[in-house]
């Protein structure tokens, strides 16, 4: 194992929408896009064929925040599953804040296949807020 | 039935290896739970690697494989393949992807990017573990293709395409079909003219009668997958009816308004109502809405006064195609690079510097000047300068070369000479000569024997402002001589700005309607540089032409006939495997809700009344799973993406790893 660093290192799960968010994934490797390697991607057939528990799943088993990337809205390739997702996230959202728990360690984000580039920024960027916001508790406060 | 898996870890040369650990890699692999075997290897997707797995899966009796390497979109097939040749269900067979989603985008940090792979192959193993055998079901293949941009690229493909009697859209965004090609006066290294050679494939395209032409029209939407495409494509009125038009060219004769024409750069005017050039195709014209007296205010309608078909149309309204289509082929081609930003060059402030696709203009036959080398006022330049790369090269705009602009910067010192005499002083300003076709070299030594003074250095400054006498009303061109190491003044009367080959502005709407990539230059990615150069990621599409990178006409027309090829082979084959992992219902446990009816785009889902159980037509499931992640009681679920597969493969990602434990 690699020595421990000083800061703390989140641990993120990323679901990849095949055709959009996992290709621009692709596309930032191609083009060697440098970010850290802090996202385990995950890839799925649609986000919206992410159900809120799997979110949830993460999150109780120890990620600091979940990523969902699907395609822009009206270009989901089985037509409206962004859409779907999209509430289901908004409705998770909702949950956590009425239990008290952090709703900002969820990203719905939406990334064609050609933003190699936005896809690598997305990256640094959920990794550096995750950084600030610290463990999350979940794991280790509640049990499945 | 107990599951015996086997790992298949790719060096990629070192594309993986150079960046993590792949010998820890194999080693943790071999660790996991149900794999058998952990193997290595240079290049899993040769046939030695290929053969590994084969062998592994008849000797060791696999029934589970998973090959750690490049995305699936590249060789997940590949892999299949190999399996279903050796006996086991290809749907037994994923992948890892550590070279795109790792050791590409961890370069720099070893140690992670090896925990991450580790992570990665874990996490796979356990797709695997859930996979079951599928039955490979097919579809058939509409014959019809799609062509997106009617360029020499899309001119040439379609060509091919209904040569061999099958139907072909080709939808070109502007009036006329033709492209940049259209706009050329001669071309390198024959300086044969090449409105010789195009026009009669335009003209072939309008006999052609698989060829439906649609001009003056844009894709709006696309949706389904290789083989059975659904597009929009969206007609602009013309405002002129084209059933009824002759093409007799009274309207814009007739038509009291000018604007700079487009395809003359701006250097000769046309009327509101025109057709782009003489020459075009269809030889309709189209009225300029935004320019037209009647569209303004009403007060003008000569054309319509004039017509003798009576085709003028003022109400004409947009109309929509829909077209089924097997095969899409983008080939929207390119823009060129607008120089004045680099205001040392002094394009748009002095008279005579210009660049290279106007010169292209007056080179022209058909152009505003009629075929001459003219200077502003009138009178044939004395001496040139050519300014080799502008925008291409250069840190500031685009890093890579434009692959064009040597050889037609030399085919214009040969066509200065022959034009306007031997005694026409004509200066290169180069970087470095780059002359790699065939017949290039050879191109290079002719322009060379003629006397053209090649300077090596990129062109500091043009000024007007004269140090000497000999200056005097001379636009000065400032350059440091490279191999002399000394700055020089050259004094000429017209400067030819060498521009550099862009992406198009509208590429990425173009991008997002066929859910294309981009590389880092921003023109359209291909499947695989060396071999799918003409694929792109999404199955059944292909980009040919500029679109997908700088190149002449000669590898424009290469690629073009190779995506041809595609089309015609996807056709000839005649039926596309369809997505295996639709949705399936446990009906144990369905309740009947019909939550899953409701939520599904398609209709594949039913609630059978009598039983009280959805049931999935698959045929028509897409696996898009969003039944899946509604049903409350979790009986539907994915093929080979169920539920104990994600929770698994959660777990596993969530494991501690790299320094990135807490
Ligand atoms: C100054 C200059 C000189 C050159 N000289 C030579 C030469 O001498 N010899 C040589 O071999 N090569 C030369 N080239 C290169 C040559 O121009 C290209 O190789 C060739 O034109 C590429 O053809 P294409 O079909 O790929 O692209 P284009 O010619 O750009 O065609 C693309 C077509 O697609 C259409 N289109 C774009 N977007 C859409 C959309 N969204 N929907 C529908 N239609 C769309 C466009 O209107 C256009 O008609 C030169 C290039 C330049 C800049
Ligand atoms: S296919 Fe990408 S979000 Fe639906």
């Amino acid at each position: 194992m690699a020595e421990k660093k000083e800061q703390f290192e989140p641990k993120i799960i990323g679901f990849l929408c095949n055709w959009c968010t996992a290709s621009a994934a692709d596309l930032a490797g191609t083009t060697r896009a440098q970010y850290p390697p802090n996202m385990h991607p995950i890839r799925v057939m649609c986000s919206g064929t992410v159900d809120p528990m799997y979110v949830l799943k993460a999150l109780l088993s120890g990620a600091d925040s979940v990523m969902i990337g699907g395609c822009h809205p009206g270009d989901c390739h089985y037509v409206s599953g962004n859409y779907k997702a999209r509430r289901k996230i908004a409705m998770l959202k909702q949950i956590f804040k009425s239990l008290g728990l952090d709703e900002n360690r969820i990203w719905l984000r939406w990334i064609s296949a050609s933003e190699g580039p936005e896809f690598a920024r997305f990256i640094r960027q959920i990794t550096e807020e995750t950084r600030k916001q610290g463990p999350s508790p979940m794991a280790s406060d509640w049990t499945v | 039935m107990k599951r015996k898996i086997g790992v298949y870890i790719c060096h990629c040369g070192s594309n993986i290896a150079g960046y993590l650990d792949v010998k820890k890699t194999t080693a943790y692999a071999a660790t996991l739970p149900y794999v058998v075997v952990a193997r290595d290897y240079q290049f899993m997707c040769s046939d030695p690697g290929q053969d590994m797995i084969k062998n592994d899966i008849k000797e060791l009796g696999l029934n589970g494989v998973l090959v750690c390497s490049c995305s699936p979109t590249l060789h997940l097939r590949t892999f299949r393949e190999a399996c279903a040749e050796a006996g086991l269900n290809p749907h037994l067979c994923e992948m890892a992807t550590i070279r795109e989603l790792c050791s590409w985008v961890h370069s720099h940090e070893r140690e992670n990017a090896t925990e991450k792979a580790m992570a990665l192959i874990a996490a796979g193993v356990r797709r695997v573990l859930y996979r079951n055998p599928l039955e490979t079901k097919w579809a058939p293949v509409t014959p019809n293709t799609l062509i997106v941009g009617a360029g020499i690229a899309g001119i040439q493909t379609a060509l091919e395409i209904a040569g061999a009697g099958n139907k072909v859209y080709l939808v070109e965004k502007e009036p006329s079909i033709g492209g940049r090609m259209a706009q050329l006066g001669k071309t390198f290294p024959s300086l044969d003219s090449t409105s010789d050679m195009l026009i009669p494939q335009m003209e072939a395209v309008q006999a052609n009668k698989n060829i439906e032409l649609l001009t003056n029209s844009e894709i709006t939407e696309v949706s389904g997958y290789i083989g059975n495409f659904k597009v929009t494509i969206k007609k602009k009125p013309r405002s002129v009816d084209e059933a009824k038009c002759n093409g007799c060219g009274e309207c814009w004769a007739k038509c009291p308004v000018e604007v700079p024409s487009e395809f003359d750069r701006g250097m000769s005017k046309r009327k509101a109502i025109y057709i782009p050039f003489a020459k075009a195709i269809p030889k309709i014209p189209v009225i300029d809405r935004k320019t037209c007296k009647f569209f303004l205010d009403g007060s003008c309608h000569v054309c319509a006064d004039v017509c003798p078909t009576k085709a003028i149309d003022f109400k004409q309204a947009e109309e929509t195609v829909k077209a089924e289509i097997g095969a899409c082929i983008v080939s929207t081609g390119y823009d060129t690079f607008d120089p004045t930003p680099i205001t040392q060059l002094g394009y748009g402030k002095l008279e005579n510097v210009v660049t290279s696709p106007e010169f292209e203009r007056m080179l022209s036959p058909d152009g505003p000047t009629g075929g001459n080398i003219v200077l502003k006022n009138g009178t044939a330049p004395k001496a040139v300068a050519i300014a080799h790369c502008v925008g291409s090269r250069d840190q500031n705009y685009f890093q890579y070369c434009s692959r064009v602009c040597c050889m037609y910067s030399l085919k214009y010192s040969r066509l200065l000479k022959k034009l306007l005499g031997h005694d026409t002083n004509v200066y290169q300003m180069y970087i470095d000569m780059r002359c790699f076709g065939k017949g290039h070299e050879e191109f290079y030594k002719s322009a060379s024997d003629e006397g053209v003074n090649f300077i090596r250095g990129k062109i500091g400054q043009v000024t007007n402002i004269p140090q000497s006498d000999e200056e005097k009303g001379k636009l000065i061109v400032v350059c440091e001589d490279t191999l002399l190491g000394t700055m020089i003044r050259v004094p000429v009367d017209m400067v030819v700005l060498s521009v550099a080959m862009k992406p198009r502005t509208d590429m990425e709407e173009v991008a997002r309607t066929f859910l294309l990539g981009r590389s880092a230059d921003g023109f359209f990615l291909e499947r695989h540089p060396k071999l799918d150069p003409v694929g792109t990621m999404l199955d059944g599409v292909f980009a040919v032409g500029c679109c997908q990178g700088p190149k002449d006409i000669s590898d424009t027309v290469a690629q073009a006939t190779g995506a041809a090829a595609r089309a015609l082979a996807l056709i000839s084959k005649g039926k596309v495997e369809m997505e295996a992992a639709t949705a399936s219902v446990d009906e144990e446990v369905c309740a009947g809700c019909g939550y899953c009816e409701a939520i599904c785009q398609y209709s594949a889902v039913e609630v059978d009344p009598k039983r009280k159980v959805a049931v999935v037509n698959e045929a028509v499931c897409k696996g898009c799973g969003a039944c899946a992640a509604t049903c409350p009681s979790k009986a539907m679920q994915l093929k080979n993406f169920g539920q104990k597969q994600l929770i698994d493969v959660i777990d596993e990602a969530t494991k501690e790893y790299a320094g990135l434990a807490r």
